[in-house]
């Protein structure tokens, strides 16, 4: 007979020291309910626009089934290289300079692995993204938070960042427009921590997901690659999900010195292969011709958004203003209950799902992320249940 | 065009009964500023009426729908407006477009019946001295009216929670 396996035994050690996603275990509460307004989605309410599906059923009726480059798609790389170089005045060479991911969670990891090795610490800012720091550890780095302030509006702050700075820091992850704050960085902001960088001879990996989903139309996203001298020290991550709403074409892409997509594209190569083409072919029309489309969709998450922090603030919940992403960011310290409390709470008594800010970081403590990507009617209704829940406190 | 204004205007496109209140708390400006952008709007004839999409057959209701596709004779000087002009007064006429190609206008036409409907247009038309020549095509069923689609379909579901 032979010996019993203890599979357990077998997973790596880092595993056990990384968490579960603290959204996951509100997934699995939330599955329970019925009559569930949902403010915990981090997706577009809107369908992927017509022409964007249209041309990749067109590319499947045409047989375009095949891998693609490793990099992706020549033309996608092409489109994009014409794209960042008009909307922020930063040039990327296509053939080199360009990596072409499934999502940018992909890219995340990819960008990580590439240049942390053992020991390395990266600074997480945080309240942020929950797959920062996990793929800072499973990538044998050390991550190292700096917590943000409501009084700072959330903002990364250059003294912050020099005292978290140690002769083992390789880079700093940051994240504006930011999930979960809605907090943006301005170009003097942003300048300001570029200086830091240079200083302390670090990288920047720099998540704008959100760069579409910027409300102060006059000014703008600043890309933080477009900085001076920043280009060669930035891994610059974007995708097409929030701006397009296309999440589940799982398609987005890195842009940095060819020295460091090549190192990114190994991992790439050897782990995902190439993105699907029907994506990367959804992706070249969003580019082309999607900008009415989004524009569109980013006016009503803006109308949305004044909605749900005018009716945070009237409920009591004192709200942050959130300038970017599609996330209110209300503090809950003054019902006196935790931030976990107040969602199970409310999820439980009144059947609203919000997300407590804790998951994203001690620094989301006493806060809550509720997410207007959702209807007027469904925003409408959620204040409505969740003023009633604050005055039966 | 500012940005405050496209705002106003895609509320009332989205929904023509928004009051000035709601409207004031989706674009952070006062209902004041709302009210006096949209006499402004409504003065200067950007916004021209307030309309309902009513899903007639829904309703009940017993019209007939049909598409008129003219072919005209111009006479020199004079251009298709005196034309359009008497097509646009009947009642039973809904819309006038000038189109390109084989069709110098399209109407579109309503009526109780089908009989009425073609009554109408070979009366009333066809005899015009300009019309050289007409078809009628009866709209079956109206799939999208005005930007809205008139059928249930079915509703895309996402997880309640996501990253």
């Amino acid at each position: 007979m032979r010996k019993a396996c203890t599979p357990s035994k077998f997973v790596a050690d880092v595993m056990n020291k990384v968490p579960p996603s603290g959204i996951r275990r509100y997934f699995d509460l939330a599955s329970g309910i019925d009559d569930v307004i949902s403010l915990g989605v981090g997706e577009p309410d809107y369908i992927t626009p017509w022409h964007i599906r249209e041309a990749c059923i067109h590319s499947l009726e045409c047989g375009e089934t095949s891998y693609t480059s490793n990099y992706g798609l020549l033309e996608l790389r092409e489109s994009l290289a014409d794209h960042f170089s008009a909307k922020y005045g930063v040039s990327y060479n296509p053939d080199s300079e360009i990596l072409v991911t499934s999502g940018v969670s992909e890219a995340l990891d990819v960008a990580i692995r590439a240049i942390t090795d053992p020991g390395d610490e990266i600074i997480v800012v945080q309240p942020s993204y929950v797959a920062y720091v996990p793929s800072v550890m499973f990538a044998g780095g050390v991550p190292v938070i700096i917590s943000t302030k409501l009084e700072n509006n959330f903002k990364l702050t250059a003294e912050e960042l020099k005292a978290a700075i140690t002769p083992k820091t390789k880079a700093v992850i940051i994240n504006y427009p930011n999930n979960p704050t809605g907090a943006t960085m301005g170009r003097e902001d942003l300048e300001a921590i570029a200086d830091v960088v240079c200083e302390h001879d670090i990288m920047v990996i720099s998540d704008e997901v959100y760069d579409c989903l910027t409300y102060d139309y006059n000014n703008g996203h600043t890309c933080f690659a477009s900085l001076e001298g920043m280009r060669e020290r930035t891994i610059l991550l974007n995708g097409f999900s929030k701006a397009y709403a296309m999440t589940g074409f799982r398609l987005a892409y890195a842009m940095a010195s060819p020295d460091i997509i090549s190192a990114m594209m190994l991992i790439h190569q050897y782990s995902m292969l190439c993105a699907p083409i029907t994506a990367q072919i959804g992706a070249i029309e969003a580019l082309r011709n999607g900008t009415d489309e989004m524009m569109r969709m980013v006016r009503s998450y803006d109308r949305r958004r004044h909605l749900i922090v005018n009716g945070l603030n009237k409920i009591g919940l004192e709200c942050f203003e959130p300038k970017g992403a599609f996330y209110a960011f209300p503090s809950i310290e003054s019902t006196g209950l935790t931030s976990e409390e107040f969602a199970e709470r409310l999820m439980n008594e009144q059947h609203v799902v919000t997300i407590p800010g804790n998951v994203f970081g001690d620094a989301g403590t006493g806060f809550l992320r509720c997410s207007y990507a959702t209807s007027l009617e469904e925003i409408e209704k959620a204040l409505e249940r969740i003023g009633a829940f604050v005055d039966g406190l | 065009m500012d940005d405050r204004t496209r705002h106003i205007l895609e509320c009332l496109e989205e929904d023509a009964r928004m009051g000035h209140e709601k409207i004031a708390a989706l674009t952070g400006l006062t209902a004041d500023e709302v009210s006096k952008r949209v006499k402004e709007l409504e003065d200067s004839g950007v916004i021209r009426k307030y309309k309902t999409v009513i899903d007639w057959d829904l309703a009940g209701d017993e019209n007939v729908y049909a598409i008129i596709e003219l072919k005209v004779s111009l006479e020199r000087t004079i251009g298709y407006q005196p034309l359009v002009e008497r097509l646009y007064k009947f009642p039973e006429v809904r819309s006038v477009r000038l189109l390109s190609g084989q069709y110098d206008l399209s109407l579109t036409v309503s009526g109780k019946t089908m009989k009425e409907v073609a009554f109408f247009v070979a009366e009333k038309i066809s005899t015009l001295e300009q019309v050289q020549h007409t078809t009628t095509h009866f709209v079956l069923k109206t799939y999208k009216e005005d930007g809205i689609i008139l059928y249930e379909q079915d509703h895309v579901t996402r997880l309640p929670v996501t990253p």
